[in-house]
């Protein structure tokens, strides 16, 4: 079946089946292979993909179910001259991430957490980011980079 | 920066044209001769290409393995382990491949299984592996192989020195217990997965693989093929911690892809990726004995591993275990024995700390069991007894080559050691010396092209330890040009010169001084260029940064090469070969030095334990980048962490019971401690670039024990069994504390 939605600030029309996941679409049909699956559960946060602004998993989520909707992928984030966004330049200057397998996921719920809270204490961070599933940092270089990020962050409203 | 912007590619995200994809089906039962495999209605489900069984395996050698050839590539006549690949369906999509595998009729009879060490040595014990096993080639240690003796052992190793008996007999004070550091999974979060190509120029294969040699090598002897029509190609790893070391579904991939006549995908998902490595388990049993000065005189023990169906890298993780009981003191009396033993369970293979980890569980809580029956700090008695710098501590090693005094006081210092913690809080410091795996193997290529960029040709593979940040640094600093100029190409063995392997902390130590040299021998190649183009003698050219001078010329690197050649074209080719000779004739290579330490608070009424303070100091030698030796400390100390608060595969009988991310829990950001400090001591003691040695696993072996040792020291309970989860914890607590009610 056809499947509307904007992608990465583009409207964007393709077709689907009922069963088929927003990871598959975006990794299969569409080619965008940076998001990831590890765990296929929900549980991991490796796929994590923003739908109007939320993170979701993309691995457990139907493709039917973003019709209409705004989905931003790691492919969308920095900007089309190339600039980085300032999550992703922290996470470099930080060294937030070593096999960069998570990292995708990662960077998306960092923005979710910025864009709902702009200068997130460490606790908020922790509490956030929770389902998100580093196995090489040990989380500290990535709650830095996302102190880091909000640090350069003006204060935006509330979406 | 690809990494960040999802540009980055691993072996998932490749397609190649013309791309099918398998699916497997896998055994129900842990031992059971397969009575007949029935595939016509799998074949003739629309879409698929082909079915693959231990039968179709014709022409090729199915059985691999670098220690020992006991591995087939799918079951043959017998399966071994629940989970074990039985049946492979390739088709043009996974989902018609998976719909084929219920069409798939699989007959067996079913065999008695043993599931831990102790059933598989009992008299009479069904034998997982009848034949007599060739060794293979490439197992990387000196010890004889022992599996296939018509046993259920596979491998034993045994230490000896001094005389442990008399020891013991003149011994004040002596510990001994039991300890145990469980099955574990190393959840890399991108899953097994591999792409071959078989046609008439050879076998191609992406892979995850930590180790693209290796892996060719196996390969290699499954088609009966040269080296040089086998292909490795590496991008990516999204991670691998041991998990992804050697041969793993890259021969069944490449029978797929040889049976189907077109090229192959097997992703494993993560449930599948747990049935197909974990890490060994260690049941050792330790005595430690001290004299009356407060000195460790003597060691003894006995260690049983579980090395699950096949032998995969466990006979050297069984001969390391062996060699790292007796790190980081120096023992006078010394009497190892290790055991590892087939059981119908998921193969073990190498884990992050290769034995360490497992034995250290024991020995790091031997050390604090000890201090505290002889009323001793367990830092300052870890402080007499370590081993010094230079001190030959292990007979016929390299002598000890970092500094555990320095890197225990910064650790001790970091938590605070003598300050009074309130109730419900304890610390623990502990350390831990590795004598590297690493085998000095490697050769690399350093181009440096006519406009003085460089692109270092090294088969090392990037899984996120920072091997394509290190290796430009080192060529950089030796060319004299700068950072951004250096480009890596890795991990194509079509390519890239031999490296045995990317693991065992090795890459900045050997990869790193291949290319050391490498610069350095391309710079030679570039004076003797110089001299031609300047017309003067070679000693007359001097090496400065970027270039060379004589007199009042200077050439770049840049101008160099295109005066040789006549035109602004053209390259150098600079190269090393590093074996055990010279700096590196003696092993290990470097011990793998660090020491840990944390503080704990535990909630009496729930067993529930919460890291308070980690500290971590990583002995490296010289960090060539600090901020990603820091990450690799931090890093191998949350799993640690891991393992000694709640990861542990379990097993219900045959069945892996919690072989889900749902199920088998690992650190999450709430898990971190509050206060984490880390620290790098560099004392340029090693033989790598620059005095550096190598690091990314030694802060993982002593946190099991350091909970254990902190919980006790919270509490006055001393739990042997990691990991100490909140039942266990909460069930100790609660033994202890009827104990003491029935005493009033």
């Amino acid at each position: 079946m056809k499947l509307s939605f904007k992608l990465n600030g583009r409207p964007v029309e393709t077709e689907c089946e009922a069963q088929e996941t927003l990871a598959e679409v975006l990794r299969d049909d569409l080619n965008l292979t940076g998001t990831k699956i590890s765990c296929e559960v929900q549980v991991c946060g490796t796929c994590t993909v923003l739908v109007d602004g939320l993170p979701v998993s993309a691995c457990t989520l139907l493709a039917y179910e973003v019709r209409n909707r705004d989905v931003l992928t790691i492919e969308g984030l920095a900007r089309p001259d190339g600039t980085l966004h300032p999550i992703q330049q922290a996470f470099i200057d930080e060294f937030a991430f070593q096999c960069g397998f998570c990292t995708p996921g990662m960077i998306l719920a960092a923005k979710a957490l910025l864009d709902e809270n702009p200068k997130p204490t460490e606790a908020d961070i922790v509490h956030y980011m929770d389902g998100n599933i580093c196995r090489c940092t040990g989380y500290v270089p990535i709650i830095r980079a996302i102190q880091r990020a909000a640090q350069g962050t003006p204060k935006e409203g509330k979406k | 920066m690809a990494k960040v912007t999802g540009r980055a590619l691993y072996t998932s995200d490749i397609k190649l044209p013309g791309m099918a994809y398998a699916k497997v089906l896998r055994s129900p039962h842990a031992h059971a001769r397969i009575l007949s495999i029935d595939t016509s209605q799998a074949a003739r489900h629309p879409g698929v290409f082909a079915v693959l069984t231990g039968n179709d395996l014709n022409g090729l050698d199915p059985y691999y393995g670098h220690a020992v050839k006991d591995h087939p590539l799918i079951a043959i006549e017998k399966v071994r382990y629940i989970g074990e690949p039985v049946t492979a369906v390739v088709a043009e999509s996974e989902r018609a491949a998976f719909e084929a595998l219920e069409l798939i009729d699989v007959r067996y009879e079913e065999l008695k299984a043993v599931l831990t060490p102790k059933e598989g040595l009992e008299k009479g014990a069904p034998l997982l592996h009848e034949r007599k096993f060739e060794a293979g080639a490439l197992r990387g240690f000196e010890g004889e192989v022992t599996a296939g003796r018509g046993t259920n052992i596979c491998q034993e190793a045994h230490l000896r020195w001094g005389d442990v008996d008399a020891a013991f007999a003149k011994a004040q004070t002596i510990v001994e217990g039991e300890y145990y550091f469980p099955m574990v999974y190393a959840y890399a979060m991108e899953p097994y997965v591999a792409i071959a190509e078989v046609n008439e120029n050879g076998v191609t294969v992406y892979s995850s693989a930590q180790h693209p040699f290796m892996v060719r090598h196996d390969l290699t002897s499954v088609f009966h093929l040269p080296v040089s029509q086998i292909r490795l190609i590496v991008p990516f790893v999204g991670g691998g911690y041991g998990s992804k070391s050697y041969t793993k579904i890259e021969p069944l991939v490449a029978a797929c892809a040889w049976k189907a006549r077109r090229p192959v995908k097997l992703q494993l998902s993560v449930e599948e990726a747990m049935l197909t490595t974990r890490s060994d388990d260690a049941l050792t049993w330790m005595r430690t004995a001290v004299d009356g000065s407060g000195k460790i005189i003597a060691r003894l023990a006995k260690i049983y591993m579980n090395t699950g169906a096949y032998a995969e890298n466990s006979p050297l993780v069984c001969e390391k275990a062996t060699n790292r009981c007796v790190g980081p003191y120096s023992i006078p009396n010394v009497q190892i024995d290790t055991y590892s033993v087939y059981t119908n369970t998921v193969p073990a293979s190498s884990y992050r700390g290769f034995g360490c980890a497992q034995v250290t569980m024991a020995g790091e809580s031997q050390i604090d069991e000890l201090a505290a029956k002889l009323g001793k700090d367990p830092y300052e008695f870890r402080l007499a007894n370590v081993a010094k710098p230079r001190e030959e501590f292990f007979p016929k090693m390299r002598p000890f080559d970092g500094n555990l005094k320095e890197d225990l006081e910064i650790v001790a210092k970091v938590l605070g050691w003598k300050k009074p913690l309130p109730k419900g809080r304890g610390r623990s410091i502990g350390c831990s010396v590795s004598d590297a795996g690493a085998y000095p193997l490697t050769s690399t290529a350093i181009r440096v092209h006519a406009d003085g960029s460089v692109s270092i040709m090294t088969g090392s593979t990037e899984l996120g330890q920072g091997s394509h940040t290190v290796l430009p640094q080192i060529a950089a600093e030796e060319l004299g040009v700068p950072f951004e100029k250096v480009g890596v190409v890795s991990s194509d063995t079509a390519i890239t010169p031999y490296d045995r392997s990317t693991g065992a902390s090795r890459t900045t130590t050997l990869m790193g001084r291949a290319v050391q040299e490498a610069s350095r021998e391309a710079i030679q190649q570039m004076v003797r260029m110089a001299a031609e183009v300047l017309k003067v003698k070679e000693g007359e050219i001097e090496v400065i940064a970027g270039g060379v001078q004589c007199g009042e010329a200077r050439l770049t690197w840049s101008e160099t090469i295109s005066r040789y050649y006549g035109l602004p074209d053209g390259e150098v080719i600079g190269r090393a070969y590093i074996r055990k000779a010279g700096d590196f004739a003696q092993l290990p290579v470097f011990w793998e030095t660090a020491s840990t330490g944390v503080e704990i608070s535990v909630d009496e009424e729930t067993g529930l334990i919460h890291l308070e303070k980690l500290a971590t100091v990583g002995d490296v030698g010289l960090a060539i980048n600090p901020a990603l030796a820091e990450g690799q400390d931090i890093g191998a100390a949350t799993m640690g962490m891991g393992v000694g608060l709640f990861e542990e595969l379990i097993y219900d009988g045959p069945q892996l019971v919690n072989g889900t991310l749902l199920d088998y829990r690992v650190p999450r950001f709430s898990d971190l401690a509050r206060h984490v400090e880390l620290h790098l001591v560099q004392n340029q003691d090693g033989v790598g670039p620059y005095g550096a040695k190598g690091g990314g696993e030694a802060s993982l072996n002593a946190m099991p024990a350091n909970i254990a040792n902190a919980l006790y020291h919270a509490s006055g309970v001393r739990i042997r069994r990691a990991p100490l989860t909140p039942e266990k914890v909460w069930h100790a607590l609660q033994e202890a504390r009827d104990k003491k009610g029935s005493r009033v």
